[in-house]
């Protein structure tokens, strides 16, 4: 844990020292805050002192940032070499994928975090359902989780930043559009497991305040799911067959 | 720390890097890896470092073995990995300091050891700088520091002379000497001398297998078998002085280099030497030797020797 903490603080420094922290923070804020009081279905046109129109927003940008803040961590190592030197240091390959994973989720939590000063202009505005924004803020980290995860994957797959950006895109879309758009062509069992593989249907329900088990399940599963297959990747280095 | 390796062998895909090689390199030994390019130096140091696993064969670390204790074998060892690669948007001493906590430099002893590598690999004046604002010479002094922040057992250096200039590459020698008295050193090079100046030991390997191992010395013998002079001699004829020499009993081989028949080079038999009785034939016949040098065959020759064909 102590390893794990150490890479995750160096990544999490360097992602401000190579200024790509700042750029993707005035991204992000800017694009949220835009489709949040200014355009669009936002918080006026919808006359409701409530965050939906945010959560609804973010929900599309954290799917566009969170590749590009991943597609570096692992690609890039591997294309300096310096993947090498970090694992004939005394860490596991897991430690390495979990230190970088904890980095980008705090990245993204800074993210988070500076959109507060949304939930209290609109506090301010009118009465807000406190544990609604609440559990959408902790769905859009549980969703951010989830694609990290599978942007660390892709970033573990090549030495190429940009192949690796968009794989996971490509992954990500299958979880945001496909499988939901594929469960309501099928009937029965395969249109309920598609549907329960979207992430839309987990998403809404968190952001409209409703936590369920299922839902964290879902995410975590994700995560857990794609942090092994990336460490699967990097074990590969050392299979040689005959 | 010992290091045994025993029948070493790694595939990769279908092709064989490294062919079962089996060594043992002490305490207190410098082992030089030589080999032309795609040899296998590089995969073997990969594979002691852990940092790829063997197809077959044992390595073991101490009494550790590499397939399982993989985080005690990291710690007890300094890698320098091939084109030193490091975290080029770091601060040197920033840089350190993160590879000195990755292998459990107390925060007590951690100053003390950042100064300490700083100073031993003249970093003093770099030190606040970017690595990536720093020149080869210097980016390879930090790839040495970051090897030893945490004065390892065992210092594994692939080319770690590589883009130095004259003066650093004496420091550095000198550097790595020193420590090889109480440490296990492993460092593959291109650069002949350098074997010669630094190591115990030479072990030299081709296409995956090891085709000498021994001193520089022990290598010539293999190599030379017989002792090589170049005389010159005036003050007697040519033909006079040809037959006079191959009178003598330990000479196999005259063979004269210049027209006069005075420069010459001889050839002993077997392990005898032919030093003094030449001196005593010049004497007594009343020449005057003005050159008698032995001839070694140079580590190129011997390298070339064993690694083409």
């Amino acid at each position: 844990m102590r390893i794990i903490w150490i890479i995750a603080k160096r990544e999490l420094k360097s992602f401000f020292d190579s200024l790509t922290a700042y750029i993707m923070l005035i991204i992000f804020l800017g694009l949220s805050g835009f489709f949040t009081w200014l355009y669009g279905s936002d918080v006026f046109l919808v006359g409701q002192a409530s965050l939906q129109s945010f959560f609804g927003v973010a929900y599309w940008t954290l799917f566009f940032f969170t590749p590009a803040i991943t597609m570096r961590t692992i690609a890039e190592e591997k294309r300096t070499g310096t993947i090498e030197l970090i694992l004939t240091k005394p860490i596991t390959d897991w430690q390495l994928i979990v230190g970088k994973y904890l980095a980008c989720l705090m990245l993204i939590g800074i993210a988070l975090l500076s959109t507060l000063p949304f939930y209290f202009t609109v506090a301010n505005i009118g009465p807000v359902d406190h544990g609604a924004v609440v559990c959408g803020y902790i769905g859009l980290l549980l969703m951010s989780s989830a694609y990290i995860s599978i942007g660390i994957f892709s970033s573990c797959v090549t030495n190429n930043q940009i192949v690796s950006f968009l794989m996971s895109l490509l992954i990500g879309m299958f979880f945001l559009i496909i499988f939901q758009a594929l469960s309501s062509n099928f009937t029965g069992i395969i249109g309920s497991v598609l549907n329960y593989l979207s992430i839309a249907d987990h998403y809404q329900s968190m952001s409209r305040g409703v936590i369920d088990s299922r839902d964290i399940i879902y995410f975590v599963s994700i995560t857990m799911f794609a942090l092994m297959m990336a460490e699967s990747y990097l074990i590969r280095r050392n299979l040689s067959e005959k | 720390m010992d290091i045994t390796v025993e029948g070493l062998t790694k595939y990769y895909g279908v092709q064989k890097a490294v062919d079962n090689i089996s060594f043992t390199v002490k305490t207190g030994e410098i082992l030089g890896f030589l080999g032309p390019n795609g040899a296998g130096k590089t995969t073997t140091m990969k594979i002691l470092t852990c940092y790829i696993a063997a197809s077959a064969g044992v390595v073991t670390v101490g009494s550790h073995n590499v397939a399982d204790d993989q985080e005690i074998i990291k710690k007890s060892i300094g890698y320098l990995p091939e084109n030193n690669p490091l975290y080029t948007e770091m601060p040197v001493m920033e840089y350190l300091a993160y590879v000195g906590e990755l292998q459990g430099v107390s925060s007590a002893m951690m100053r003390e050891r950042i100064g300490e590598m700083i100073r031993t690999c003249g970093l003093n004046e770099e030190k606040h700088k970017k690595i990536e604002e720093l020149s080869k010479g210097y980016r390879q002094r930090v790839g040495l520091a970051q090897a030893m922040i945490h004065d390892p057992e065992i210092l594994i250096l692939d080319e770690p002379t590589s883009g130095l200039d004259p003066n650093q590459i004496v420091q550095i020698r000198e550097l790595i000497k020193s420590l090889g008295k109480k440490k296990t050193v492993i460092l593959s090079t291109h650069i002949l001398p350098e074997v010669e100046a630094t190591c115990d030991r030479i072990l030299i390997i081709n296409k995956g297998s090891i085709v000498a191992d021994g001193t520089a010395e022990t290598l010539r013998k293999q190599a030379q078998g017989q002792e090589l002079l170049t005389i010159k001699i005036e003050g007697g004829t040519g033909d006079e002085v040809i037959t006079a020499i191959q009178a003598i009993d330990t000479v196999e081989m005259v063979d004269p280099i210049s027209k006069d028949n005075l420069t010459l080079t001889v050839q002993s038999k077997a392990e005898a030497s032919s030093v003094k009785a030449i001196f005593d034939l010049c004497v007594s016949k009343k020449w005057y030797l003005l050159q008698l040098t032995p001839l070694e065959t140079r580590l190129e020759d011997i390298f070339r020797d064993l690694t083409l064909n």
